[in-house]
């Protein structure tokens, strides 16, 4: 299994020894961290919830699309799920290969794409109380938000303000 | 890990050109949504704006209604009615031209983008549904001033559930200019395009207090039924995040007639209040992603994709 979850702390050191091979030369690993801020808000902690029966699946085809493609010896994905504080870390993401360079693209490769493509969400707990689901909430809001100048320009001078969003 | 780069699994399109201007032409004027709430609700004696179904002031139904269809929704009101608590958290159209009544709103909404067209819906019709809507967006014609409902009881054009297109605005100034109030009659006047409503009690609309007592009795019960209808099966529903806090709850076992995930999707947008818009969403059937399009079978399990953000 190279893609899986854990609701623990991601244990690196064992996780790397899985990737250990006498012809690699080389061994790159991502880690991603919890951070205390996002867009401008202030980040408690974060919760972070999967589908996991797809998400397994489709973790599974990413890390072994990654091995074939670039190629490398090995690689493994490990993603928390749960309530993680700050500095907590919340993915990570190994590669060993016979060179770098495979190692290094490889591993940004199955980085970029568990993050585009894997049925995983993260609700941020803000320190103002409130909290939100990444890309789920602000965002739908945000095409009504991010033109209001447009609308502005088309303001009827009958009425000071026409448009309010 | 906390990036928020545009991770929406389909994108989420900013473009007002949409499936809702698709049917109608390549030319045709995005269609953006304006809900009507600029009356001073004289006969309910109280504003109708806020008048609650579900818990829900129906000023916010009907917006979240139109936004399941529309890339921009805006609620139209009067220059006093900005601040009003009910309408302030929805973006605005201030009337900006003199006069009064629907037509003036109309007139601001054209003003305010002139190259849009406008689907304009009354706050107090609790009635209306995404049959109603989806079937003035599909049968648009946008080479006509408008496309309107007939009313199931005169057959006259029901301007208050229309799509207004771009070129209404100088008509419907010269209208007025002339001393024309009645939006029903600027319609009969100018030949808009007339559909005859699949949905016909959309179109109820509700404006005393006994109309509101018996829209409640017929709203509130038939919400907590479950959906039974016509050939039904059974499906399974599981929601995540933002889809399960909505949905309140984790799973549901439901028997449907929808034929299609995109039919369930509005199906249980209605039932549920969803946010999101379909082309938001991804969804899977049987633990894997799926076409919108693909036929469900009796006994899958569907899951709706929330934008994501691993990592």
């Amino acid at each position: 299994m190279r893609f899986r979850f854990t609701e623990s702390a991601i244990d690196t050191e064992a996780a790397r020894r899985e990737l250990l091979d006498p012809g690699a030369g080389g061994y790159v690993s991502f880690e991603g961290w919890v951070r205390d801020h996002n867009e401008g808000l202030e980040v408690t902690r974060l919760e972070y919830e999967a589908f996991a029966e797809l998400a397994l699946k489709e973790g599974e085809r990413i890390v072994a699309d990654a091995v074939r493609r670039f190629p490398v010896k090995h690689a493994l994905c490990i993603h928390r799920l749960g309530v993680l504080d700050l500095r907590d870390m919340a993915v990570w993401v190994g590669v060993s290969s016979a060179h770098r360079v495979e190692a290094f693209d490889a591993c940004r490769f199955i980085i970029d794409q568990v993050k585009h493509r894997l049925p995983i969400w993260k609700k941020e707990h803000y320190r103002n109380g409130d909290s939100g689901w990444v890309n789920c909430e602000r965002c739908a809001a945000g095409p009504r938000h991010s033109h209001d100048h447009d609308a502005a320009q088309f303001t009827v001078s009958a009425a000071p303000i026409a448009v309010i969003e | 890990v906390n990036d928020t780069g545009n991770t929406a699994p389909s994108g989420q399109s900013t473009a007002p050109s949409g499936p809702s201007t698709a049917p109608s032409g390549l030319n045709a004027a995005p269609v953006y949504g304006l809900i009507l709430a600029g009356g001073s609700s004289t006969r309910m004696q109280r504003d109708k704006a806020a008048l609650r179904y579900l818990g829900e002031p129906q000023l916010d139904r009907a917006f979240e209604l139109a936004s399941r269809h529309l890339t921009r929704v805006f609620v139209s009101v009067r220059p006093g009615q900005a601040a009003d608590p009910t309408r302030a958290q929805h973006p605005l159209i201030v009337d900006s031209v003199a006069g009064e009544g629907p037509i003036v709103g109309i007139r601001s909404a054209l003003a305010a983008f002139p190259s849009a067209a406008w689907l304009v819906m009354a706050c107090d019709l609790p009635f209306l549904s995404a049959v109603a809507l989806s079937q003035l967006l599909r049968e648009r014609d946008a080479a006509a001033l408008a496309t309107a409902f007939m009313s199931a009881h005169d057959g006259l054009p029901e301007p208050l559930c229309a799509i207004w297109e771009p070129a209404a605005a100088a008509a419907l100034a010269s209208y007025q200019e002339a001393g024309g109030r009645c939006p029903r009659k600027f319609l009969i006047r100018h030949a808009a395009r007339l559909l005859a409503p699949a949905d016909p009690r959309a179109l109820d609309n509700v404006n005393t207090p006994e109309e509101y007592a018996k829209a409640l009795a017929a709203i509130e019960p038939a919400a907590i039924e479950p959906i039974v209808s016509g050939s039904n099966m059974q499906l399974k529903i599981q929601y995540y995040a933002l889809m399960r806090e909505q949905a309140g709850r984790s799973e549901e076992t439901l028997e449907t007639a929808a034929a299609t995930p995109a039919d369930l999707y509005g199906e249980l947008a209605a039932r549920h209040g969803f946010t999101l818009s379909r082309d938001q969403l991804k969804v899977a059937v049987n633990s894997e992603f799926s076409d919108w399009s693909r036929p469900l079978r009796a006994g899958d399990a569907v899951v709706f994709i929330p934008p994501v953000a691993g990592g």
